[in-house]
């Protein structure tokens, strides 16, 4: 116990905030480890390969033009803000993987950014409607900032895994880590099991 | 340098308010682990009711030293920051985790260029340290950039180690006031291996796209933010 320290925050709605993290309210912090790179959405494009039968590449005009899927809820940063009720819009990962078709053998993701940030997840982090390639937050374009012109959104990790600027979601039959995850930070990045760094 | 790292305590050894918005404090650390310039601990506060908040912070201290020295900016309605700057004193016991952090560090070997602002000093004040101590102060260049020396914690311990100060609002006699230029930056930049951005993300925003004009590669440039909007509130 710290000496004179004192809950000051009421407590959040029943099992909403992970433990350690407080509600940032309409704030966005924006944390960033590499020089914000400007990509017009012209430039943009995602790519799925590695362990699939059909490398595909979709153009920013061709990501759209897939059925359209959104997420309204939270977002969980390991740095200990969680923020409630964003709503993001882009297409489904299930979508971009059913077109690629994923081996037998994949396993894993290493997804990539065109900043060369990169994060790996467990292929079945980003399936079953839990992971979004997303252009709009609250029904306007992403901010660069924040990831835009598309960011990868995976909810239910902490944001880290949710790679800004994405542009390559690479499938693998062995985990390989990351950008963070070389650097101190967890494997899988469970906020409700705080899995914030590499022996949680 | 262990990649994992668990929960210690250390203790309040001495505590001072450089400026009217900043505390340091110095800290013995339980079974500590070696440190490299750059990296952070997370200082975490636990109530009677077991709720807890915990908050990054940046070592000012070289890994020589028997302290680990950390800067605290008081930031309005900070949770963490408000209880170190306000209720925290000499003596008091907090859980610390730490050092984490691999990727914005020097490894003392590779030549380094750091823009900072503001509280944003504190990394390269341990990077200024620890080059001094090892006597390869020719491998770094700092530039820490304040409104005025109020607002520029180690302005002075930078300025005699060689760093470039440049207050963007008071004229020192040295150098008039106003931001860095990439004229300023320019000689630093081209020898720069590694570079290092810290301060708000206001300031990330800026110093950035500034060294790349320097012309340093962006590929090499490694940024941490903070401050009212970020991860040590």
């Amino acid at each position: 116990m710290t000496r004179g320290f004192f809950r000051k925050r009421p407590e959040s709605p029943a099992g909403r905030l992970p433990p350690g993290q407080y509600d940032t309210g309409s704030g966005w912090p924006v944390l960033t480890a590499e020089a914000t790179p400007r990509i017009r959405p012209e430039q943009w494009s995602i790519a799925v390969d590695g362990l699939v039968e059909r490398p595909t590449t979709w153009s920013w005009d061709e990501a759209h033009a897939l059925p359209r899927s959104s997420y309204s809820g939270d977002i969980h940063c390991v740095t200990t803000w969680s923020k409630f009720d964003v709503t993001f819009s882009g297409v489904s990962v299930d979508e971009l993987l059913s077109a690629a078709g994923p081996g037998d053998d994949a396993r894993f993701a290493l997804v990539h950014s065109s900043t060369g940030y990169t994060t790996n997840l467990p292929l079945a982090d980003l399936t079953g409607g839990k992971a979004w390639v997303v252009w709009e937050v609250d029904g306007k374009p992403l901010p660069t900032q924040h990831g835009g012109p598309a960011r990868l959104l995976v909810p239910h990790l902490y944001f880290w895994k949710s790679a800004k600027w994405v542009s390559r979601i690479e499938l693998l039959a062995e985990d390989q880590q990351g950008f963070w995850e070389r650097n101190g930070y967890h494997d899988r990045g469970d906020p409700w099991l705080e899995q914030r760094y590499q022996g949680d | 340098m262990s990649l994992e790292t668990s929960w210690t305590t250390g203790t309040i050894i001495a505590k001072d308010q450089p400026s009217r918005d900043v505390v340091r404090l110095r800290m013995h650390v339980d079974d500590r682990q070696r440190h490299r310039p750059g990296q952070h601990y997370v200082i975490r506060l636990r109530a009677p009711d077991d709720y807890t908040a915990q908050r990054s912070y940046s070592i000012a201290s070289d890994d020589d030293d028997p302290l680990v020295e950390f800067l605290v900016e008081r930031l309005p309605g900070g949770e963490v920051s408000g209880h170190l700057s306000d209720v925290a004193e000499v003596g008091d016991v907090l859980e610390l985790r730490g050092p984490i952090g691999r990727w914005f560090l020097w490894d003392t070997r590779t030549p380094a260029l750091a823009l900072v602002g503001g509280t944003g000093v504190v990394p390269a004040v341990a990077m200024t340290r620890t080059a001094r101590r090892l006597g390869r102060t020719d491998l770094l260049h700092v530039v820490a950039v304040g409104r005025d020396p109020r607002s520029l914690p180690y302005a002075d311990e930078l300025a005699r180690s060689g760093a470039t100060v440049a207050f963007t609002r008071h004229d020192d006699g040295t150098r008039p006031a106003g931001a860095p230029s990439v004229a300023e930056l320019a000689p630093y930049a081209a020898a720069a291996e590694v570079a290092f951005v810290c301060g708000s993300p206001r300031f990330a925003e800026y110093a950035a796209p500034l060294l790349i004009e320097a012309g340093v590669d962006p590929t090499v440039i490694r940024v941490e933010q903070f401050g009212a909007t970020g991860n040590a509130g």
